[in-house]
């Protein structure tokens, strides 16, 4: 990837992160931490690796994104916005009573939202069901799920990853957001969900890994991804929960919290910087 | 008897029949494709058939990811683990985004006999009545069956289907025209009115002839959508018959009887008394003998259909 295509990416980024912040402050509610851990990923899909267009949200043939860690509805919200499927000012609205803006995302709601998520583990079931549909189709069309390292707890996740391997469903790629905490403290701490790799591998995975936060890293994972035949494929994305934001990285406590004024000025100037 | 069959035959062989003429319709089952009846479909069309291994959450997820693509997926399992296990997966990844995803709900009620308690689901349609644009069936006989899942088909949006594994006898002809929230009546009468679903039609018919021999005429109706509710004509039973028994396979709790109790107490307060389980658990057995030990047969019918005329002012 031409190192002027990562500066672009990484100002989009940058914008789209702000448009976080900006959603979480204006609601005084919503979960920064994970929507700051996969701006990158969500910036890449939805302005470099997608079939997708803000004009027509409902092309049949496009590329599908599903947000199965469906709380960091703000990154996709400001992915979209920022990308051109409703106005970046609109996000301001996030979580208020006359808004399309749900706290979760939304499929009836809002333009390019693939699929309605909130409750952990349901969305990467979705998107094998759309997997399915495109190889009955005979459908070039790729389907995408970003799931959360937490969000593997859940045994859904798992009867999905042994539905998607077992119907070869290699049009399918979840990117699995390793910032290695959940709502509880580390990930570790918990419950330990981790190894992921062995464990995809284990369900007939395709495993890669990336920084969740490095454009040319992405890029070769999503090339790779879309060069394996006969798999699925998991990227597993090391990532900094929160990145981006100087108190809110790595920090637990910044999961689901809206920063107060002082806080919302430090992070726009961090954000800035 | 020739003509007995069970609904959840009628629906295997629907499914081959409008798989047919939808070749957008998709079938996807949880490791009892034999019983629920979908390998009838498997063996006509195994391209269009997935089964998702006995993971019912997974399967629920992926039919309404098939919806979103344009296809028209049937999830078979017992009703028991589609709308009891995975209710929060129905009502999350299907009702709430309002996904095209049929529901196919094999072995409702308690006449799935010897399998005892574990296997009879007596609470899916209260489970499934209260998620919001979600349509709840329940057909009678074969024939019913296969027009419902035609229904369905043709209806663009959730529809849970509940069929049973016991063989019942045709109550229609060809003749029979059946809608999505239309009751049908089969007798009738003016001094109570019997309104049921599933297996309990036959027992509410039988019933109707018992309550003869005493003079009293029951009106019969079979109400196959529990939701949404034929509320005309269970206005019009109330008003003629000025008394109701519900009869389901169900729990008396949020089922039929309590949908029928919920619109005529604020409507038109009637006598209402309810034939369904007894806020309790199944038990082995079989279906006949567990009829009449939970109260579901003919015979308690009439009881309480002569107990709700008494209540008549
Ligand atoms: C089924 C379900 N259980 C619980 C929750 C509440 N919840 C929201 S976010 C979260 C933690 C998620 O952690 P992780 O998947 O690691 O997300 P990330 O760190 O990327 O934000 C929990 C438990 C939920 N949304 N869904
Ligand atoms: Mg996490």
């Amino acid at each position: 990837m031409e190192q002027k295509r990562i500066s672009e990416l990484s100002e989009i980024a940058r914008k789209v992160r702000i448009g976080v912040v900006d959603a979480v402050y204006s609601a005084a509610s919503g979960h920064p931490g994970g929507s700051l851990s996969s701006a990158d990923i969500l910036t890449y899909l939805y302005f470099e690796e997608m079939n997708i267009d803000p004009a027509a949200p409902d092309m049949a043939d496009r590329d599908r994104l599903v947000l199965s860690k469906g709380h960091a509805s703000p990154v996709l919200y400001s992915a979209l916005a920022n990308r051109g499927y409703f106005p970046v000012e609109e996000l301001k609205t996030f979580r208020k009573a006359d808004s399309r803006l749900q706290g979760h995302p939304d499929l009836k709601k809002v333009p390019g939202v693939d699929m309605t998520t909130g409750s952990l583990g349901q969305g990467v079931s979705a998107a094998c069901g759309m997997a399915l549909a495109a190889k009955l189709d005979g459908s070039s069309r790729r389907v995408y799920a970003v799931m959360g390292d937490g969000e593997s707890e859940e045994g859904q996740v798992w009867e999905a990853a042994m539905f998607a391997a077992h119907y070869k469903l290699d049009n399918l790629c979840f990117v699995l957001d390793w910032n290695g905490l959940q709502i509880d403290g580390a990930i570790d701490d918990v419950i330990g969900p981790a190894p992921f790799d062995t464990k995809f591998a284990a369900f007939g995975w395709n495993v890669l890994t990336a920084d969740a936060h490095d454009f040319a890293s992405l890029d070769a994972a999503f090339a790779a991804a879309r060069e394996q035949s006969g798999k699925p494929t998991v990227i597993i994305a090391k990532s900094v929960k929160g990145r981006g934001v100087s108190f809110m990285e790595n920090q637990a406590s910044w999961h689901g919290k809206a920063p107060n004024a002082a806080e919302y000025e430090t992070a726009i100037k961090d954000l800035q910087a | 008897m020739a003509d007995m069959i069970a609904t959840r035959d009628a629906y295997g062989k629907a499914l081959v029949e409008f798989g047919a003429k939808y070749d957008n319709l998709v079938v996807l089952d949880a490791d009892l494709a034999a019983a629920t009846k979908t390998e009838m479909f498997k063996k006509a069309y195994p391209d269009r058939f997935f089964d998702c291994g006995i993971a019912e959450n997974n399967m629920i997820g992926v039919a309404s990811g098939l919806a979103l693509s344009g296809k028209i997926p049937f999830a078979s399992s017992f009703a028991m683990f589609a709308a009891g296990r995975s209710f929060e997966q129905v009502r999350n990844s299907v009702g709430y985004p309002g996904t095209n995803v049929k529901i196919g709900a094999t072995h409702g009620g308690i006449t799935v006999g010897e399998d005892g308690a574990t296997h009879q689901c007596l609470e899916d349609f209260a489970l499934m009545r209260t998620i919001p644009g979600m349509t709840v069936i329940c057909p009678a006989d074969a024939g019913e069956a296969r027009l419902a899942v035609q229904a369905a088909i043709e209806y663009n949006g959730p529809v849970y289907l509940r069929f049973g594994r016991m063989a019942v006898p045709a109550l229609y002809d060809d003749t029979y025209a059946f809608s999505i929230g239309k009751g049908s009546r089969l007798v009738e009468g003016n001094d109570v009115s019997l309104i049921a679903n599933g297996v309990e039609v036959e027992q509410a018919l039988v019933a109707a002839e018992l309550l003869k021999a005493d003079g009293i005429h029951a009106s019969v109706v079979n109400m196959a959508t529990i939701k949404p509710l034929d509320r005309e004509m269970v206005l019009e039973e109330a008003k003629r018959c000025g008394c109701i028994v519900t009869c389901e396979e169900h729990s008396v709790i949020g089922g039929l009887g309590a949908a029928v109790c919920e619109f005529l107490s604020e409507t038109m307060p009637t006598p209402v008394l309810r034939v369904g389980t007894n806020d309790c658990y199944g038990r082995s057995g079989s279906a006949k003998v567990l009829l009449s030990l939970f109260g579901l047969d003919a015979a308690a019918i009439c009881e309480k259909a002569k107990a709700a005329i008494q209540m008549k002012k």
